[in-house]
């Protein structure tokens, strides 16, 4: 009973603070809403017995991309006054949009049936077995995903160079 | 009791929908660039809660093994698209999306 209510309680933080990314004015307040719902999503990952994935979240995401969006918009002086606005009309086209989005995506769940019973390990989540699984199964896009930051690091220095010659 | 046996899948399923079309909401709702790439790693993170809840509920790590590599992935993705917003600010002196319109019709 008691988990359900921890559910519900982290479900309802991130709803919030995932609308409050999307409607806040100021966008430090954007980035700050996005940490707290970055962290009940880390919550939610604890109560699947993900704890490993839990702490890579808390810190690669909370840590790592939030701090270099944080820098970035105080590296631009961003702020209220400067944010640009869109028209009533097309704001109006866009939740219209979504809305009906999230209708097509909750009407396939209709008459779904639930899964209650584990079907495998349910230590599944430990670093344990996420390791055995990580280096035996996933070894080649382990080293291949090592080349993509490599290439993302060049880019991203290349880009942020002043002028190239 | 574990959480498999209080929580049933569909609500993990409604709630990462839920967070997927808020961030959709907000990549067509606002004009900043910076906004839009937040709406974006809110839409992978939907997808991430998602992933996860099918593994776990499954008994099966290469679901979580899934999510890491999209983790790696979005820390790649956010480091270029930040780069090239410097360069897009540096440009324009602004964030403003409706200012990249050379690309239009």
């Amino acid at each position: 009973m008691m988990i359900k209510y921890i559910f519900y309680f982290l479900a309802f933080v991130s709803v919030f603070s995932a609308l409050m990314v999307v409607v806040s004015k100021n966008p430090v307040h954007c980035v700050l809403y996005l940490i707290m719902c970055f962290f009940s999503i880390a919550g939610h990952y604890i109560l699947l017995n993900a704890q490993f994935l839990a702490a890579v979240h808390v810190i690669v995401y909370a840590g790592a991309i939030m701090v270099l969006f944080l820098f970035v918009i105080m590296l631009l002086n961003l702020n209220t006054q400067s944010e640009p606005h869109k028209s009533t009309w097309l704001k109006f086209a866009a939740a219209i949009t979504s809305g009906l989005l999230l209708v097509i995506l909750v009407g396939t769940l209709k008459g779904s049936e639930t899964m209650v019973m584990p079907l495998g390990n349910p230590n599944a989540g430990l670093i344990k077995n996420l390791g055995i699984t990580l280096f035996k199964d996933f070894l080649l896009p382990f080293e291949v995903s090592s080349i993509l930051f490599l290439v993302a690091m060049v880019g991203a220095v290349m880009l942020g160079k002043k002028e190239i010659k | 009791m574990s959480t498999i046996q209080a929580i049933p899948l569909n609500w993990y399923i409604l709630l990462s929908a839920v967070l997927f079309v808020i961030g959709v909401l907000g990549v067509l709702y606002r004009r900043n660039a910076i906004i839009i790439f937040m709406s974006v790693e809110l839409m992978l993170n939907a997808v991430n809660l998602l992933l996860t809840a099918f593994s776990s509920y499954r008994g099966d790590s290469a679901g979580q093994v899934f999510v890491f590599f999209i983790m790696a992935v979005a820390a790649a993705e956010v480091a270029v698209g930040l780069a090239i917003l410097i360069v897009i600010y540096r440009n324009t002196s602004s964030t403003d999306i409706n200012f990249l319109n050379k690309l239009k019709w």
